[in-house]
């Protein structure tokens, strides 16, 4: 080939998009035309999930990766690369030893294995024939066309798949149960309400992938007898529900989803509803409710949703990566899926790495792989020298696990045993300058903000609890708010209504269970060995200091004063303690303690 | 509702949206994007139309944090308070830009220009700490970078 290149890939995940993606696109498809070079495509993918590396730009055939790019730089890859043939060395992602490797080279995805993020990134998702090309729509032909709902539903529980959502309940026994209920009218639900923070899995695929999803709705809606179903996604993802808008309409229009689904006469419709800032909707009965345009708060179970869910009839209701796991499961078999991960949890899981981490992104890996290897063999370890202190996962329902437990295997029962759970997939990697308590404050406040209010245990027993955790982070903690603290956590957690109420206090429990001497510190010395907690600290100018002026201009508060080349002094009742100075001094003269 | 001018124009949104009382969440979110906030008299002229009880309007207006009585201001500066985000200090950045526009969470600022607020994960982790104006991402902040930012939008 003339010039090595004939596709452009650029990624348009939400990380990248927000690194002015639509802007490189746009420069590529002008500067391309500039040249004469029309006939190269340039397509928009979803995520590639290194997206601390991003925006991203991958071109093919030659299969280089450029990383970080600007869409000032779009013009000389143009002119440069796909012109004239040479690949634009500076901009080429460098491996460990600094050599340009391609994406799938880099370390971050060798201990990969995509099945849920297969396509994306390597599909166009606002392109129907780009799906059916890498292999779309062939497991709902099989499905509808050489098997019956029973041989699905076999397949799906034989595969031993578990729900992605969090609480990882077999997803074939849901299955089984909503085909076996009594109801000519059922409903199949995708719980796209992606509440956790530091979590974008769900975000990822509807956005690189939407099809997989509709693909495996229908399958699902074939299976229980379902004829309807809903999307339920958070209002705060605009690109995926575009995609999904777009996805479900060149479905509708080639005969994939509606009336008479392949000329078999099986009919299913598909709506999306979006929620409106709620993350108790992501309980799967307040998410019923939702849907029916009510207030989003729990019901009662039993019944379950599989014999009276969403307007009272039988309903399936799965998360988007467990979705995103059938089709691959029909066309592939049982004994494939169960080929990876270990025995009680087969597959893979999706993860997003974030945090003190150096590479941040979304990662797929087969459960079972330690903690370890993702923190440091595919999140290349952590930034500026620091040690690694713990990580979260399960999100406000989960835990923190230190370093003691780092070569904990990844799976449903592993993750639980240690106080902590799988949580939908956020994985956020802290570093030894984190105040543990002070993380248990942020998720309790996250949680008290979020609790629906319909139970009072957690209503007002995570009230009190956040109290407590100010009281400690403030410097005013005494040594009974300890015990005080923990017998709350344990009446919240037997006594409240729904999973959001019983698993709320998981984060304290855990930094308790595992940095108990911090919360000691901070009750008995009104010390913050982490150096956090603002109340507890206390900044001071040193002898080094040279009188360079230059912390007393970066104060927000004008609490530095001091004469020129001589000893600046912080006022203690004006300093807000926002750390500027320190950063402000070239010599480093500001110590806090 | 100023005029009947907006009432129409409000009463359009309400029947391109309305398919039934399930639909009362699509309803309020379509009256939020255009016309900002969703009052009482707002909703008043949902329950009619919609012939749902007042009393179910208010509650679902009330419950979720996406609906808002009140005007917001003309950018709407949120916060991501992910956790990634916040591992990476965004509480000192909600905190500085609180001290800077001299307002608390989810108030606007008198002039009508800024409204500060928090969101959970925008999922641009790579960015953290990240903040959003309008439509704008800005990552990887530092308190000083502040100024700058807010300067683009005055």
């Amino acid at each position: 080939m003339e010039h090595g290149c004939d596709r452009v890939y650029v990624c348009a995940g939400t990380g990248c998009t927000s690194g002015k993606s639509p802007e490189i696109i746009e420069n590529f498809r002008q500067e391309l035309n500039a040249s004469g070079l029309s006939d190269v495509k340039v397509i928009m993918t979803g995520c590639f999930g290194l997206c601390s590396m991003g925006p991203i730009v991958i071109t093919q055939p030659d299969d280089c990766f450029y990383s970080r790019v600007a869409p000032k730089d779009v013009a000389e890859i143009v002119r440069e690369h796909i012109a004239g043939g040479k690949p634009v060395h500076r901009l080429l992602f460098k491996g460990s030893r600094g050599e340009a490797v391609s994406l799938f080279e880099a370390d971050f995805y060798k201990k990969q294995e995509r099945v849920v993020l297969a396509r994306c990134g390597l599909i166009n998702p606002e392109e129907i024939d780009d799906y059916i090309e890498h292999g779309g729509f062939a497991a709902l032909e099989k499905a509808l066309k050489a098997m019956s709902s029973e041989e699905v539903v076999s397949v799906i529980k034989d595969s031993g798949l578990r729900g992605r959502g969090g609480a990882g309940f077999p997803t074939g026994k849901k299955w089984e149960f909503t085909m076996n209920a009594p109801g000519s009218k059922k409903y199949v639900v995708c719980n796209a309400d992606e509440g956790d923070p530091g979590a974008f899995m769900d975000r990822s695929v509807l956005e690189g992938d939407p099809l997989s999803v509709v693909e495996a709705m229908t399958i699902a809606g074939y299976a229980v007898g379902a004829d309807e179903g809903y999307i339920y996604v958070r209002a705060e993802y605009p690109l995926a529900i575009h995609r999904l808008q777009v996805a479900m309409g060149q479905a509708l229009e080639r005969g994939f989803l509606g009336n008479n689904i392949l000329n078999t006469g099986f009919d299913f419709n598909l709506s999306i509803r979006y929620g409106a800032g709620a993350f108790v909707c992501g309980e799967e009965t307040a998410l019923l409710n939702s849907i029916e345009g009510k207030k989003g708060t729990p019901r009662l179970r039993p019944p379950f949703p599989a014999v009276k869910g969403l307007f009272g009839c039988p309903t399936l209701i799965n998360n988007v990566e467990t979705y995103a796991n059938i089709c691959k499961i029909i066309t592939s078999g049982a004994d494939w899926f169960r080929s990876m991960g270990t025995p009680g949890s087969p597959g893979t899981k999706v993860f997003a790495l974030g945090g003190n981490v150096n590479n941040i992104g979304l990662v797929e890996v087969p459960m079972g792989i330690t903690l370890r290897e993702i923190i440091y063999d595919i999140g290349g370890g952590i930034p500026d020298g620091r040690g690694f202190k713990a990580a979260q996962t399960g999100g406000p329902s989960g835990g923190c696990i230190p370093a003691e437990h780092i070569n904990t295997p990844i799976d449903f029962e592993s993750l639980k045993a240690i106080g902590s759970m799988m949580g939908s997939g956020g994985l956020i990697v802290m570093d030894d300058s984190k105040c543990m308590v002070g993380i248990a404050k942020f998720f309790m406040k996250f949680m008290v903000e979020e609790s629906c209010g319909k139970c009072a245990p957690c209503r007002i027993g995570l009230v009190r609890m956040h109290e407590i955790l100010e009281r400690i982070t403030g410097g005013e903690g005494e040594i009974g708010d300890l015990a005080e603290l923990e017998e709350l956590a344990e009446m919240v957690n037997e006594l409240s209504f729904c999973a959001l109420g019983q698993t709320a206090p998981n984060p304290v429990l855990t930094t308790f269970r595992y940095f108990k001497d911090e919360y000691l510190a901070h009750i008995n010395d009104k010390k913050c060995p982490a150096g956090e907690c603002s109340a507890l600290l206390n900044y001071e100018v040193t002898d080094k200091c040279v009188g360079c002026t230059k912390c007393a201009k970066a104060c927000p508060a004008a609490a530095i004063s001091g004469k020129l080349k001589e000893k600046h002094s912080i006022d203690k009742g004006k300093c807000v303690k926002c750390g500027a100075c320190m950063g402000a001094c070239p010599v480093k003269s500001i110590v806090r303690r | 509702m100023k005029n009947e001018q907006e009432k129409q124009k409000i009463l359009t949104i309400i029947r391109e949206n309305s398919s039934g009382p399930s639909s009362l969440i699509q309803v309020l979110n379509a009256i939020q994007e255009e016309h900002g906030h969703i009052p009482k008299d707002v909703q008043q002229l949902v329950a009619e139309e919609m012939k749902i009880p007042f009393s179910r309007v208010f509650e679902v207006t009330s419950f979720y944090a996406r609906f808002t009585t009140e005007p917001k201001g003309k950018y709407e500066i949120s916060v991501c308070l992910g956790t990634a985000c916040y591992v990476k200090g965004s509480q000192i950045i909600l905190d500085e830009l609180k001290r800077k526009l001299g307002i608390e969470e989810n108030q606007t600022t008198p002039d009508g220009l800024f409204t500060l607020t928090s969101s959970r994960c925008i999922g641009a982790c790579a960015l953290a700490p990240a903040i959003v104006v309008n439509k704008d991402v800005h990552g990887m902040l530092t308190a000083e970078m502040l100024p700058e930012i807010l300067g683009m939008y005055n």
